[in-house]
């Protein structure tokens, strides 16, 4: 479904074919409906013109048949076109198990990436062609909106959550990224690149620096910075619950609730921590609000992370995929 | 069509046909209008559901440490000022002008004591640091609470104890403006029966500023629970 | 008597050529009192809507006046023309200026004060003194908005998002916010007053289903008026109180949720685009059944649809939010509901299509202008589906298409119905005909201009560029100058009517009653009308545009020759 939609971005990802074909699809439609009824408005306002002063038209109340054919066809035709926009909608927003994980933060008026490798891009984002690339979104100050029209991706970023979304270029090139919710003074300046590149040029570009060090390093450096290892040892005997393997198991809440933890939850703890207190331990940890910044608890995520599976060094970098399987897909 | 009037009443309206359609339009008014309120305080009960939904815990906690007893009181007078109302529109229906102004100035004094008891309690959410606000030197503060209950030994996330104390100064602040026009309008009636414009004929202004003031004391009836009554049973 | 009606079918022709002619009545509501008080203290409903008219007209010129700013400006890719906090300021004002004083008052508060009662043969509605007072209340709000104006306005978008606007922005969010507040209340006073007018002050034998579809759309607005106002007041006043004492409501550093605001926000913003459209439907109604005298096919259908869009509306807010981190099946829900709301606004169209069959159609300026809504409500509509598509929903989103479409419905919607309103209704309005050749050539303007503006904005918008951008990359410049230089064209259609029609107002030639020989009651009194509208009650015995041939109607009394009211009667009825 390559087919080019004239006045279209570039189809990139393996999802822009698709959303042009229901959009190519919708202008069809509008053509048809816009054509039809026009030649009928014109047909009858020349066949039925008023000829002399006094005429007046002929009174007809309705058809109640007509008006439930052109309400229940139409209907159904919109019905038809939901299903089709649903199932894309959902297909974008589930986001598929193994990809490759980017972070990102936006503020005014600039995106940054954290790769889990440990490189840093400001505006502009290197990512493989062909691999599914996996962005967890946030923003330091106001709501902002990640958009790649060659993609044909877009979410909004809202501070004090995470949100997710996923695209697989399909293309090498560089694409545009831009900003798409109102942001302030720079708004229309909040915008970058996409550089997708061919693998073996991706891989050169990966090792050609990451001074300091995978993300979940970066992590691992705060963790003890801030004091966190103190009560939240490997050995049970601290006054926080062990964090190592936490990532992706379920937890259980004083209140009785419980949850699987996720990013969302490790960062909710690190700034909230009275939110969800775990079973058995006491609500005392401090909050770390103010004291670390979006990259800052995203670098913490990926720490967490990559000690939940209990084998330290397993999937602290993107260089190589978590499961043994061919390197390229 | 009417044909009970054949000399024209001294309160109809030049617009109107008769009185009986000018009672019908002003009272459907009077309820379009209500209705519109309605919508107005739905806003903010939306955001009390969303928030409590997201913080039972803190909600109770909260709640715990306003004052019912003033509450419960200011329940009871609004609810007698309801009385004194229907009252003062039956004396109208039946054209006892006296009894009329007497039973107005009653709500009305009702109605202002409602405000007075109000102005107290907000003055110790005040005094206390519950006034969700950071304005020039003033904070709200949570921890320094100190009710003695066991209530504050229960663990709180700040922010949404916050949360609570913003909504109830918003919906009993809206809600307090709505009585205080109420009573700009028992004024006017005042001011009206005084001079015998109300009649069993012509009594209308009444009736649908009953009806304005009914409708503000069930919004409390609602609030009293919703706001004062969650954290009861910490106790 | 078989006698009597054909002296006076004689008579009727001889009546009709001298009713044609240039008599207007001795006193009517523009002269019946002079003086400003007459006209600041009227309870009058016709001199209200007169109010109206001139604060919407000078409204529409002040936002108009930050649209040309916007389109300067995008004419090069560089932000060159102003800097780009000013040209933020810009397009937020032509938003809040356009929505909350313009297209929300101008066809109910203009065309719907002046002739609701006229249509329903009252003598003015229901609660004259709270129509004087909306307008002030109107006034007051546009006080405090265009004080905001001055003191540099607000950049946040007249959409107000969390958190940017109750933290971060330093425009005057509040001041603005003020004035919308107030001028709600405007908004929710007109509805209260029609709903109540519409219920309990029909002429005798006026029942439901024989009423004017412009009152039936008055009523469905009036609704969405009275029911959704409330909650752009109550999230105003919330947004006000986070950003003066930060209560935190709308901040997640503070246990906030500033996605709540994007809720509120729509739950009313969504139902005030059918406040928008739904009286420029009414108008488009009229000007169908009337332009082709015969009944609008399918009326009953009509009437229900207006209320179905005013319920409908209130269910599909959510739709703003698809990429807002709302949940993907609470997405869904709104999507299919979205869909839902489109078919009564397709059914109208059909219907008014339909009505031209077997019509009797004439090609003045009302019916170009209600030509023009309905091909430009099928692009702006079937735009909407596009929208509705979340798959295609997620591209467009906050991108130029959603202007075009939104633009498709307010101007070559809104505005097209209720320029079709004002030259139709003129006569009535004025007892003066504008002169139709400038007329048409500005109608012909107007939808050339429009065009040229905002159909190449669904291109741009596909393309990616989003919106509120005030630079832009090169490749996306050839469209926008095509835009800029349409909008200069429409600029000067829109100056053309408002020239022509002071002209009329001193120089254009007197009009009858009923100078297009449409059906309803306001054609059956005076042009302009009396202060009470009509010399006696009329009494209503026929169904709704009920036209019949036009020498068996008769004239309307002109007052030195006939006494009695034009009545049209069915054939064969004496």
């Amino acid at each position: 479904m390559q087919v080019p939609i004239p006045f279209s971005p570039e189809q990139a990802s393996s999802y822009s074919g698709q959303v042009d074909a229901l959009y190519g699809f919708l202008c069809a439609l509008t053509f048809l409906v816009g054509i039809v009824i026009s030649l009928v408005i014109i047909y009858f306002a020349i066949k039925y013109r008023r000829r002399h002063d006094t005429e007046v038209g002929k009174p007809i109340e309705g058809s109640t048949k007509l008006e439930l054919a052109w309400s229940i066809i139409p209907f159904c035709i919109s019905m038809g076109i939901f299903v089709w926009g649903a199932s894309l909608y959902y297909k974008m927003y589930h986001a598929p198990g193994e990809a490759l994980e980017v972070y990102v933060v936006a503020k005014q008026w600039m995106w940054k990436f954290q790769h889990l490798d440990g490189q840093r891009e400001i505006n502009e984002l290197h990512v493989p062609v062909g691999r599914k690339v996996k962005l967890m979104l946030t923003t330091e100050d106001v709501i902002h909106s990640f958009f790649v029209p060659a993609f044909r991706v877009k979410l909004d970023v809202v501070p004090g959550k995470y949100s997710t979304m996923w695209f697989e270029p399909t293309k090498a090139g560089r694409y545009h990224l831009f900003c798409a919710e109102y942001c302030g003074t720079s708004h229309s300046g909040m915008i970058g690149w996409i550089d997708v590149m061919e693998a073996a040029e991706y891989q050169s570009w990966l090792s050609g620096g990451a001074g300091e060090g995978s993300l979940a390093s970066s992590g691992e450096k705060l963790f003890q910075q801030l004091a966190c290892n103190t009560c939240h040892r490997s050995d049970a005997q601290g006054r926080g619950p062990v964090l190592e393997g936490v990532f992706g198991k379920e937890v259980q809440f004083q209140d009785g609730q419980r949850l699987i933890a996720d990013e969302s939850y490790i960062r909710e703890s690190i700034i909230t921590p009275r939110a969800k207190v775990v079973a058995g331990f006491q609500p005392i940890m401090p909050t770390f609000q103010g004291q670390v910044s979006e990259e800052q608890l995203l670098q913490l995520v990926a720490y967490i992370k990559s000690i939940g599976s209990k084998s330290p060094g397993a999937a602290s970098t993107n260089a190589q995929p978590a499961k043994p399987a061919p390197p390229q897909q | 069509m009417a044909d009970t009037h054949t000399t024209t009443h001294a309160g109809l309206a030049h617009h109107f046909d008769d009185m009986e359609q000018q009672r019908e339009a002003g009272t459907l008014g009077m309820w379009a209008f209500l209705v519109t309120e309605v919508m107005f305080f739905g806003g903010l009960f939306l955001a009390y559901i969303l928030y409590r939904a997201r913080a039972p815990v803190e909600f109770a906690v909260a709640s715990n440490s306003l004052n019912v007893t003033m509450g419960f009181i200011n329940t009871l007078v609004l609810i007698c000022s309801s009385l004194t109302m229907a009252l003062a529109v039956y004396f109208s229906q039946t054209g006892k002008r006296n009894l009329i102004v007497v039973f107005l100035l009653l709500t009305m004094g009702l109605g202002l004591t409602f405000l007075v008891i109000k102005g107290f309690e907000y003055h110790e959410k005040y005094v206390e640091h519950h006034i969700p606000v950071r304005f020039a030197t003033y904070e709200f503060n949570w921890e320094g609470h100190a009710s003695g209950h066991e209530a504050a030994s229960i663990p709180v996330d700040d922010g949404k104890v916050e949360m609570f104390f913003w909504l109830y100064f918003a919906m009993t602040g809206v809600h307090a403006l709505h009585m205080i026009i109420g009573l700009g309008i028992l004024a006017t009636l005042v001011l009206m029966a005084r001079r015998g414009r109300f009649t069993p004929d012509y009594h209308s202004p009444v009736e649908l500023s009953g009806l304005y003031w009914h409708f503000v004391d069930i919004v409390w009836i609602f609030l009293f629970p919703l706001l004062y009554l969650v954290g009861a049973h910490l106790h | 008597m078989r006698n009597r009606r054909s002296q006076r079918r004689l008579s009727n022709r001889v009546f009709m050529e001298i009713a044609e002619k240039v008599i207007p009545p001795r006193t009517h509501y523009l002269n019946a009192t002079y003086g400003v008080k007459s006209w600041l203290l009227t309870t009058d409903h016709k001199r209200i809507a007169l109010l109206y008219l001139a604060s919407v007209t000078f409204f529409f010129f002040l936002g108009g006046l930050f649209a040309v700013g916007i389109r300067l400006e995008l004419l090069t890719p560089k932000g060159d023309f102003v800097q780009a906090e000013t040209y933020n300021r810009m397009f937020t004002m032509h938003g809040v200026v356009m929505i909350f004083f313009f297209l929300i008052p101008a066809i109910p508060a203009v065309l719907g004060n002046f002739l609701v009662p006229l249509m329903i043969g009252a003598k003015d509605l229901a609660f004259p003194r709270i129509n004087l007072l909306s307008w002030y209340i109107y006034t007051l709000g546009a006080a405090f908005t265009v004080v905001a104006i001055i003191l540099g306005g607000v950049d946040t978008g007249w959409t107000f998002y969390t958190p940017y606007s109750s933290t971060y922005s330093n425009g005057n969010v509040v001041l603005t916010g003020v004035g919308a507040f107030i001028t709600g209340f405007s908004s929710i006073l007109t509805g209260l007053n029609f709903i109540v007018t519409i219920h309990t002050m029909r002429a005798p034998g006026l029942t439901w289903f024989r009423l004017p579809l412009f009152i039936w759309s008055h009523y469905a607005t009036s609704l969405i008026m009275i029911l959704g106002t409330p909650v752009i007041a109550v999230t105003l006043l919330l947004l006000a109180l986070e950003r003066i004492v930060h209560i935190g409501i709308f901040d997640p550093a503070l246990g906030g949720d500033p996605v709540l605001f994007q809720h509120l926000f729509w739950f009313y913003s969504h139902p005030a685009v059918y406040i928008m459209v739904l009286p420029a439907m009414g108008v488009i109604s009229e000007l169908v059944a009337n332009m082709t005298r015969k009944n609008i096919f399918g009326y009953k259908f009509v009437a229900f649809a207006s209320l179905a869009i005013a319920v409908f509306g209130f269910l599909v807010w959510g739709h703003h939010l698809f990429v807002s981190t709302q949940s993907v099946y609470a997405g869904m829900m709104f999507s299919i509901l979205s869909y839902a709301v489109a078919v009564p606004s397709a059914v109208k169209v059909f219907n008014w299509t339909a009505t031209l069959y077997k019509g009797s159609i004439s090609y003045n300026t009302p019916m170009l202008y209600a030509f023009g809504f309905i091909g430009f409500f099928i692009i702006g509509g079937m735009t909407g589906l596009f929208l509705a598509a979340l798959g295609v929903d997620v591209h467009v989103h906050d991108t130029y298409f959603v202007v075009a479409h939104f633009h498709y419905i307010m101007v070559g919607g809104t505005i097209m119905g209720y320029l079709g309103g004002m030259h139709y209704w003129w006569p009535k309005i004025t007892g003066r005909m504008y002169p139709e050749a400038w007329a048409r050539f500005a109608a012909l303007v107007i939808f050339v201009g429009f065009n040229l503006t905002f159909f190449p904005q669904f291109l741009l918008g596909y393309m990616g560029m989003p919106r509120r951008y005030y630079a832009y990359p090169e490749e996306f410049q050839v469209l926008n100058v095509m835009s800029s230089a349409g909008a200069s064209i429409l600029g000067i259609g829109y100056l053309i009517p408002m020239i022509y029609f002071i002209w009329s107002m001193r120089y254009g030639p007197h009009a009858s009653a009923n100078p297009w020989g449409a059906f309803g009651l306001e054609w059956r009194t005076s042009s302009p009308p009396p202060t009470l509208n009509f010399e006696k009650t009329p009494v209503v015995t026929w169904e709704a545009y009920e036209f019949t041939p036009r020498d068996e109607m008769v004239v309307v009394s002109v007052r030195d020759l006939l006494d009695e009211t034009l009545r049209p009667r069915p054939v064969g009825s004496e």
